[in-house]
């Protein structure tokens, strides 16, 4: 009864929320993790054009279901939608901001960096088989760390989330046993752990119990001060949960060749690539219902392509290369109008 | 007066049809009242049957795929979309039961301290400390828990608990290990300290209704403090204190905020009370915005209506319960 309220109350909170936003602003509603740099664009923007945005970060379910229902100019997703998806809703599909996924550990002695692990380890640990922190397979990759036998605790997320989805994408491609037993999705039926409310409850949780290991943004890892591990990438190199890493992962891969830029970045090929790295997507509809709503939405996204890239990394977010960005410019053409001409025009 | 009231009756009588007038008025002013009073009334059945159907309708898609087993099965997989809510239902009953296990007779203590044996001047402070209590937001107690208890719980307590009773049977499995610190007995613990002011302020004030003259004449005749309230006391005001554990026995069960927090939102059932657990509330609000596709979703409002069903047979047992004791007090 009490969640029925609940969602009684949000739906008519949310219901209020979109019918009250000003003729002129942009509606959007959808994933939760790229909610902050959304903020901060739109306010830089608003004082630039007068034109503000209202996005609900309501998570990437609700963002789909948000534009499906037509209730937004466009919807936010981080799990993207399949080429088939999107051709059976109409949509058209592009990312606009990555950010990378990073172990966060709590072992008492082991400082940020200290601790290497690769793929197979860290499915073995997320399926409940390696117990312990001096497990051999965890000290073949460490010599030379000291490991204590204590318990690991492995900390997940409770919610359904796009963080999930790319860490557990990252997990079935590198373990065959991960992938049969678990596989992929915003929220997996996990073997062992705790599970803790959104990026926040899973860095608390890490940070409040001993012997934990977790799962959060890059952000998240580095405000908290959490100690991260490094990573051993598909090519078999050791590498820090940096800017540079997260972007080498996006330079690897096929933006070109994949519909609605479908890609997983995550255990890309590439000497320098972090291997969980994730973008984040925006959902519009080719057909949309207001020519005029949906032009002013994409004058947003390419003014946030050409002048957000620096707010983007002040808040460690990685932006598009501009490899990408012609791609996505070409991929808006396919908005069009009744009279079949694209909505947004180059300058 | 008498001059007032017969001057009063001659005018009436003097003027009939001002008289029909008026107790015109009075009847349509008594029918709009109970037309309100019924309407209210009625409103609330309306809202019940449609919480009801909306939960059932909601729910039928989970009902059609998974049938009876829906309560027996123990997996919860987003993946392959096989949904069961066994470990809900044993995490909400499990903790509700820690909750009432130590919070029940902590608040009888603190409600027969207050009304029989604490000095006068030490009663407001107390009282109003829970009164403040009762106040605090769940999100709080949250909070509260996941930082502070249950860190102090992982550290100083669980490793005790766990070393104590390792070489006894049915304890060590009882307590088994590793201890994350947050996990079913926290939720029950958090849930103990919520339900206490609710359940101290309640049997507090049945406790206060019972008429002075029966104690005295239970202390005249020699009877020590605890057989006052063991004979006089409790027998006498059995109806307000069970209503008053099931009032905290309803919130232990919804609570929503504080539980999440702490109980580690696992959808498994293990023998252990300190292993990570989830409630029927705690899954609702963990998953309910992110939940994709049809099934998903018709799962967890499944889960909504067993809570629904929960709530409704403990109310319906408490009745039962008194309805028992009233008849044997009646023999």
């Amino acid at each position: 009864m009490r969640f029925m309220s609940y969602a009684a109350a949000a739906s008519l909170a949310a219901v209020f929320t979109i019918s009250t936003a000003q003729a002129a602003d942009i509606s959007g509603a959808g994933a939760t993790f790229p909610y902050p740099i959304y903020a901060k664009w739109a306010d830089a923007y608003k004082k630039e054009t007068g034109i503000g945005l209202n996005y609900q970060s309501i998570g990437s379910g609700g963002g789909i279901k948000q534009i499906k229902a037509k209730t937004v100019t466009f919807g936010a997703t981080d799990a993207p939608l399949s080429g088939s998806e999107l051709d059976e809703a109409g949509l058209i599909q592009f990312p606009m901001v990555m950010g990378g996924i990073v172990p966060v550990i709590n072992v008492e002695g082991i400082a940020a960096g200290q601790v290497v692990l690769d793929g197979p380890t860290l499915a073995k640990i997320f399926l409940g088989e390696i117990t312990k922190w001096d497990d051999d397979a965890i000290k073949k990759l460490n010599s030379g760390v000291k490991l204590l036998s204590a318990a690991i605790a492995v900390v997940h997320r409770s919610d359904g989330s796009g963080t999930t989805y790319n860490f557990t994408d990252y997990l079935s491609k590198v373990s065959p046993a991960w992938k049969e037993k678990v596989g992929t999705e915003k929220a997996v039926e996990w073997p062992v752990g705790i599970g803790a409310k959104g990026n926040e409850g899973v860095a608390n949780n890490v940070a409040q119990t001993k012997g934990s290991i977790g799962y959060v943004e890059y952000a998240y890892a580095k405000q908290n001060k959490l100690t991260y591990a490094n990573m051993i990438n598909k090519d078999g190199k050791t590498v820090a949960p940096e800017m540079s890493a997260f972007q080498g992962a996006a330079d690897g891969a096929d933006w070109k060749g994949t519909p609605g830029f479908a890609v997983v970045l995550t255990d890309q090929a590439g000497a320098a690539a972090w291997p969980i790295t994730a973008a984040t997507f925006i959902l519009m509809y080719k057909e949309p219902a207001s020519i005029e709503d949906s032009a002013l939405a994409l004058k947003f996204f390419d003014w946030a392509y050409a002048k957000g890239g620096k707010m983007a990394e002040e808040l460690d977010y990685i932006p598009m290369p501009d490899s990408v960005v012609g791609l996505v410019h070409e991929e808006w053409k396919k908005i069009k109008d009744t009279a079949g001409k694209p909505v947004f025009a180059m300058n | 007066m008498d001059a007032a009231v017969a001057g009063r009756g001659i005018g009436l009588v003097h003027d009939q049809a001002k008289l029909a007038k008026t107790l015109r008025r009075f009847r349509t002013g008594d029918a709009i009242f109970k037309w309100f009073t019924l309407t209210s009334a009625v409103t609330v059945l309306v809202l019940l049957a449609g919480v009801m159907i909306a939960l059932l309708h909601g729910s039928l898609p989970a009902w059609r795929a998974f049938g009876f087993s829906f309560f027996t099965s123990e997996s919860w997989n987003p993946v392959t979309e096989k949904f069961g809510a066994l470990p809900a239902i044993y995490g909400t009953l499990l903790t509700s039961f820690i909750a009432m296990f130590i919070g029940v007779p902590i608040s009888l203590g603190i409600a027969i301290f207050l009304t029989e044996i604490s000095p006068e001047r030490l009663r407001r402070p107390i009282g109003i400390a829970i009164e403040l209590l009762a106040g605090i937001p769940s999100i709080i107690y949250g909070i509260w828990g996941l930082f502070i208890f249950a860190p102090w719980l992982q550290v100083h307590v669980q490793p005790l608990m766990i070393d104590t009773f390792a070489n006894i049977p049915v304890l060590n499995q009882l307590f088994a290990g590793p201890p994350y610190g947050i996990g079913m007995l926290t939720a029950g613990l958090i849930l103990a300290v919520m339900v206490l002011p609710l359940v101290t302020s309640i049997t507090r004030e049945v406790f206060d209704t019972v008429p002075p003259v029966l104690k005295e004449a239970a202390y005249g005749i020699g009877c020590t403090r605890w057989e006052v309230m063991r004979r006089v006391v409790i027998p006498y005001t059995r109806v307000g204190i069970i209503g008053g554990m099931m009032l905290g026995l309803g919130r232990a069960l919804g609570e929503t905020m504080a539980v999440t927090f702490v109980i580690g939102n696992a959808h498994r059932i293990v023998p252990s009370i300190l292993a990570p657990g989830t409630t029927i509330s705690a899954s609702i609000a963990n998953e309910f915005t992110e939940a994709v596709g049809e099934l998903y979703t018709s799962s967890l409002v499944a889960l909504g209506l067993i809570l629904f069903f929960i709530t409704f047979v403990v109310l319906a047992l408490a009745r039962f319960m008194l309805m028992r004791l009233e008849m044997k007090a009646g023999k």
